[in-house]
């Protein structure tokens, strides 16, 4: 398959301004004829349904929580950045996109990456208006605060709970298009498949998780907006309910999925207490800009109590060894520094997982009614989870998945291989390259939704003829639903002795020792023949009780621990394929003097982009090329 | 340690439930409650049980999916916490807890636990939002807002639409979320060109679904697992008068679709 | 919508009337109080008071039928607000369905109210309308019943002896305790019912709901002692 960009020539700062000019219009007595359904409720779902609705098209969007407010935005906590500068501090357009391109070491469409930080600034004004609280000054503006490895103050924020206000502001915005009667809302119901005629996407197939029913719904064009994939490793900060389904479904159906390797794990997330955990919960990285880390300096001090280990006795290891950046190093940095000192043993915690983040200095420095204004509620959220008082003790952190900068592959105007199938949010294989900076996820998710689909879409539209949608009675329908109820049916028939947990647990473990942190192509070929097996093993010994008529949650986890199986075997064969370390993919075989990533240009500054071949057959690899016109591909360094 | 639950089951909408009793297998008192109730329902699946369905999804206080009234109260023992951050160390080795689901007629029950809170959707389809098409904003600092008002509608904005409220007033009132939201936007300059609009317009939704009326007795306060104040109910009885006084001197009207502009 | 249609039919329409009612209601307790005090004066003072009250019988009728129609407004506020509540929450808890911070007052306000309605109806028999059926007056009585209790002298000749048929009225046991009862479940519904109006009319938030909040209880407190007061002296013979 050739993959085609589509970025526009000229320069860097005109190319998307340029793209608008030059992309066809559909005439606006024409939109309502165009069906748009919209997969997703979340920050790139919401804001593509609301503003396309209010374009005038007709908006179908799918979700399968009870309401589009519950979509795993929510649960961000930081902040989202933009390049508005209104600290005065020197942040530009400029320093937003190349921070970024840094940040993703060099693994990103510098387009795409510039018309994001270009977008930002636009993306605060609409959030504003709608009525997000962001955090104010006494003088009635904006708040910003320095985040995740920048060196401007450019995030704004509220409270610890930004994802959670934009995601309300976007659901207003849909859910005020919902009341006027322009969009359909459809609750719990679950994408199961893409429905692609001559080519084109033309809708999708759902199940509705109360009843069970399976429904056809046809489109124009399909745009999904069904977020990431980390839970594919188990245990993750993701919501529960996150899966990779619907991107999967349309990788089946022609969809090429770009870089499944790339996984965010962030460095503050509270450790694993036990094999029963379901879930991993995050520590705001905000908690980095005033707690220091650390872990004692001898392997045989790791389990005294923290107070008892001397100043000298510690290593605050970050500020050691990136001192420039220190505490406040990038993601990927930070959680491979914190594996490294575990891996010496000299990880904390009764697991050995663990490293302190310490707020002795803090309070010390700013008295600890200063430390409760700004993280009050995180050290609460440490204490109810932990039952340990973060004011008193160091906090105990861990890196845990967080984030997919992997993908369904998209071109300059978010549309998939599929054509007519568009992908936005964290669903795409996005502008974050090899790793994300701290408050780009909400930034991107809402650049692709508010200001990126509206115009992209209609120049795909613009050349579907109005009117010519296919019948629901179309073969392929038939065909697709078809697949659908007999994949229910095999899942409830199965005989099987083990509940869905627990190949959901066992493809976690294999996933995160072989494809996490770190990779070495022995654990990489380990990983792809364990993980065909457990699958395997899955199909001929799942156990699904109930009913596929009434609300079965294990048969909604098992769809979807299904599709992970099969996913995971791809992330490990991209690892592996990916012959160099860059962002978050370190290849243990590829580490300079300093045991930083070895970033091999010449042959992988591409994106990877799989083709699913048909059942059994090995995905084809197709390679898009990335060209660095406007910036000098360097060596990350944050020391 | 080991508890015992006392669950209710119920097949579908509409059709009769009752309480089951279960045992659990041994369990860590660090797990959260509803890890709790996944090593249960794995311990069903074994046996070929139907495993207990309830509602989750983020599991760490924010997406508002879970629900569950624990011992009687919505979210458990602890004061502004969600179920899915109630934790096994809450309760005593041998303990008898009953978990059943959150019970309003607006919210009617899905199956065992689960119940359906979509009424609120309609609520904030009704008004809750400020008409601001995409790309129409202007600059986000040409617009002040005090500190203490911004600071005030991100207390009214915390509100994770859970429904806690209206499964703690004995009357199922819904006027804790309502007024949570009508606040966030009269408290910002954004939301006043459609201030008196949206309050008459959400209220009327509210009543039509048929939730309760409150009386003050401030149980929605308590079970909130986001600590929402009583007094924005007061903020929207207030909003809520003050339109009506317009709509009395015809400034301003609004029907039942009044706010869906 | 049209003004009325709000005021009346939705939700927080009727609690606004149910608030508005019941601070007029207030205020004609507290009214009724201290013209009740007065049993405390020379005698001729209560009587002087009553005359006062029924001298002019127009005036007397318009505040009469006004109270009857805020009572009335109260009360269907309160049985309408009260059917679409037990409507809205068919079920109660298994689990046992703690008040989670929930007042006492607060949580059994229509009980206590028609427990003071039947009240209501039982003093205007008792005083007002002077039923012998309930007025409970011993037979070695010196009046039969209450219409025999006038003035014989003085300005009010004529007119009815309040002082004299109080102390004949609370002398009784039963009718002594229940009017305690009575008042007891009244201030318990002032307490709950004048923060409630705060609210409902949308002026009690931070500082001032803690105040309010403490004021009323304050307040019911004290119109409780002064109503007990009445039957409680009368019947222990402080006043004769």
């Amino acid at each position: 398959m050739k993959l085609e960009s589509k970025v526009p020539g000229g320069p860097l700062e005109h190319k998307w301004t340029k793209h608008l000019g030059d992309i066809k219009l559909v005439n606006p007595s024409n939109k309502r004829k165009y069906e748009i359904i919209v997969v997703g409720g979340g920050l790139a779902g919401a804001s593509a349904a609301a503003s396309l609705a209010e374009l005038g098209y007709r908006v179908k969007c799918i979700v399968y929580h009870d309401t589009a407010r519950r979509a795993h935005s929510v649960a961000a906590q930081g902040g989202i950045n933009a390049a508005k500068n209104y600290q005065n501090d020197g942040d530009s357009v400029f320093r937003l996109f190349y921070d970024t391109i840094k940040g993703g070491d060099y693994r990103a469409r510098e387009a795409n990456v510039y018309r994001l930080a270009q977008v930002s600034v636009k993306i605060i004004d609409q959030c504003v208006a709608q009525g997000v609280p962001f955090a104010r000054e006494y003088g009635g503006l904006l708040a910003n605060r320095s985040f995740g490895g920048a060196q401007v103050s450019r995030t704004f924020y509220a409270r610890g709970q930004t994802g959670q206000q934009l995601l309300l502001g976007a659901y207003s915005a849909l859910i005020r298009m919902v009341g006027a009667g322009a969009v359909q809302m459809l609750t719990h119901e679950e994408m199961m498949d893409v429905v692609v005629i001559g080519g084109h996407a033309k809708g999708v197939i759902c199940r509705n998780l109360i009843t069970g029913e399976i429904s056809r719904h046809v489109g124009d064009a399909v745009v999904l907006a069904t977020g990431g994939y980390g839970n594919v490793f188990n245990l993750s900060t993701y919501g529960r309910l996150s899966n990779a389904t619907a991107i999967w479904r349309a990788y089946k159906r022609g969809a090429c999925f770009a870089n499944p390797c790339f996984t965010q794990i962030h460095p503050t997330c509270i450790p694993v207490s036990g094999d029963y955990q379901s879930k991993l919960t995050l520590m705001s990285e905000s908690l980095r800009n005033d707690g220091r880390i650390w872990v004692p300096k001898k392997a045989e001090d790791r389990l005294k109590r923290p107070g008892d280990i001397p100043e000298d006795a510690r290593d605050y290891y970050l500020e050691r060894m990136y001192p420039a950046y220190g505490n406040l190093a990038p993601r990927d940095i930070s959680s491979r520094a914190a594996k490294k000192v575990c891996d010496e043993g000299r990880g904390v915690g009764e697991s050995g997982l663990g490293v302190y983040l310490d707020f002795s200095d803090a309070i010390r420095r700013l008295g600890e009614s200063a430390v409760r204004e700004r993280y009050g509620n995180l050290f609460d959220i440490y204490k109810e989870i932990t039952d340990e008082d973060a004011y008193r003790n160091p906090m105990r952190i861990f890196p845990a998945v967080h984030y997919t900068m992997g993908g369904l592959w998209v071109d300059y105007n978010l549309m998939s291989s599929i054509p007519g199938l568009f992908v936005l949010g964290e669903a795409n294989f996005s502008d974050h390259g090899a790793n994300r900076l701290g408050a780009s996820a909400l930034m991107q998710g809402l650049a692709d939704g508010y200001f990126v689909i509206p115009f992209t879409i209609g120049d795909y539209l613009a050349g579907v003829k109005p009117g010519t949608r296919p019948k629901a009675e179309a073969p392929e329908f038939e065909q697709a639903e078809t697949a659908v109820r007999h994949t229910v049916q095999r899942l409830l028939s199965s005989k099987g002795r083990q509940p869905v947990s627990h190949f959901h647990k066992r493809l976690g473990k294999i996933l995160w020792d072989c494809c996490g942190m770190a990779r070495n192509a022995g654990h990489l070929k380990k990983g792809l023949q364990e993980i065909p097996a457990l699958r395997e093993e899955f199909w001929s010994n799942v156990q699904v009780p109930g009913d596929g008529g009434t609300l079965n949650q294990s048969l909604e986890r098992a769809h979807r621990v299904a599709d992970f199986l099969e996913l995971g075997e791809l992330m490990c064969r991209d690892a592996l394929e990916r012959d160099e370390s860059c962002g978050c993919h370190f290849r243990e075989e590829h580490v300079d003097a300093e045991g930083e990533c070895d970033r091999n240009d010449e042959q992988y500054a591409h994106v990877a982009a799989w083709e699913y071949a048909g059942e059994g057959k090995p995905p084809i690899l197709n390679k898009e090329p990335l060209q660095y016109e406007f910036v000098k591909m360097v060596k990350r360094n944050y020391k | 340690m080991k508890v015992t639950l006392k669950v209710w089951r119920q097949k579908g909408p509409g059709t009769p439930g009752e309480f089951k009793t279960y045992p659990t297998p041994d369990l860590n008192p660090n797990m959260s409650f509803l890890e709790m109730l996944d090593v249960v329902n794995d311990d069903l699946t074994a046996k070929g049980e139907e495993p207990i369905a309830f509602a989750h999804d983020c599991r760490e206080g924010i997406c508002g999916t879970c629900s569950l009234v624990i011992n009687g109260k919505p979210h458990g023992p602890h004061r502004s916490v969600a179920t899915c951050q109630t934790y096994m160390r809450s309760f005593r080795d041998g303990d008898v807890i009953v978990v059943e689901p959150f019970r309003a007629k607006p919210f009617p029950v899905i199956k065992d636990l689960v119940t359906d809170r979509t009424a609120f959707d309609r609520i904030m389809a009704a008004g809750g939002f400020i008409s601001v098409r995409t790309g129409s904003a202007p600059d986000a600092n040409s617009i002040p807002v005090s500190k203490e008002c911004a600071d005030r509608a991100m207390d009214a904005a915390a509100c994770i639409g859970c429904g806690a409220c209206v499964a703690a007033c004995k009357n199922a009132s819904a006027m804790l979320f309502v007024s949570a939201k009508v606040s966030q936007f009269s408290l910002l300059p954004q939301g006043q060109p459609e201030r008196y609009r949206r309050v008459l317009a959400m209220v009327g939704t509210m009543d039509e679904e048929g939730f309760g009326n409150c009386t003050v007795t401030g149980s929605c306060e308590a079970v909130c697992p986001k600590g929402i104040s009583l007094d924005f109910i007061t903020r929207m009885n207030r909003e809520y008068l003050s339109a009506m006084l317009h709509a009395a001197v015809g400034r301003e009207t609004a029907g039942k679709d009044g706010g869906a502009g | 919508m049209k003004p009325l249609q709000l005021l009346f039919q939705s939700s927080i329409g009727k609690k606004v009337i149910m608030g508005a009612t019941g601070a007029l209601l207030f205020l004609f307790v507290i009214g009724h109080l201290v013209g009740n005090l007065q049993i405390f004066l020379p005698k001729e003072r209560i009587n002087a008071y009553g005359h006062l009250l029924h001298a002019n019988v127009g005036l007397l009728w318009c505040v009469r039928l006004g109270l009857l129609a805020i009572v009335g407004l109260h009360v269907w506020s309160a049985v309408t607000l009260n059917a679409q509540n037990k409507s809205a929450r068919p079920e109660v808890y298994a689990g046992a369905q703690g008040p989670y911070g929930a007042s006492w007052a607060s949580r059994y306000m229509f009980m206590t109210g028609l427990v003071i309605a039947a009240f209501v109806v039982y003093h205007l028999l008792h005083f007002t309308l002077q039923a012998p059926a309930v007025n409970l007056l011993p037979a070695n009585h010196e009046a039969k019943d209450f219409t025999q209790l006038v003035v014989t002298s003085g300005p009010q000749q004529g007119y009815r002896d309040v002082h004299r048929m109080l102390v004949a009225g609370f002398q009784q046991p039963l009718v002594t305790l229940f009017y305690l009862v009575a008042i007891g479940l009244l201030c318990i519904h002032l307490s709950h019912g004048s923060q409630a109006m705060f609210q409902s009319l949308g002026v009690q938030e931070g500082v001032w709901r803690r105040r309010l909040d403490a004021g009323s209880k304050v307040l019911a407190g004290l119109i409780f002692a002064g109503y007990a007061i009445i039957p409680l002296a009368v019947f222990l013979r402080l006043v004769q």
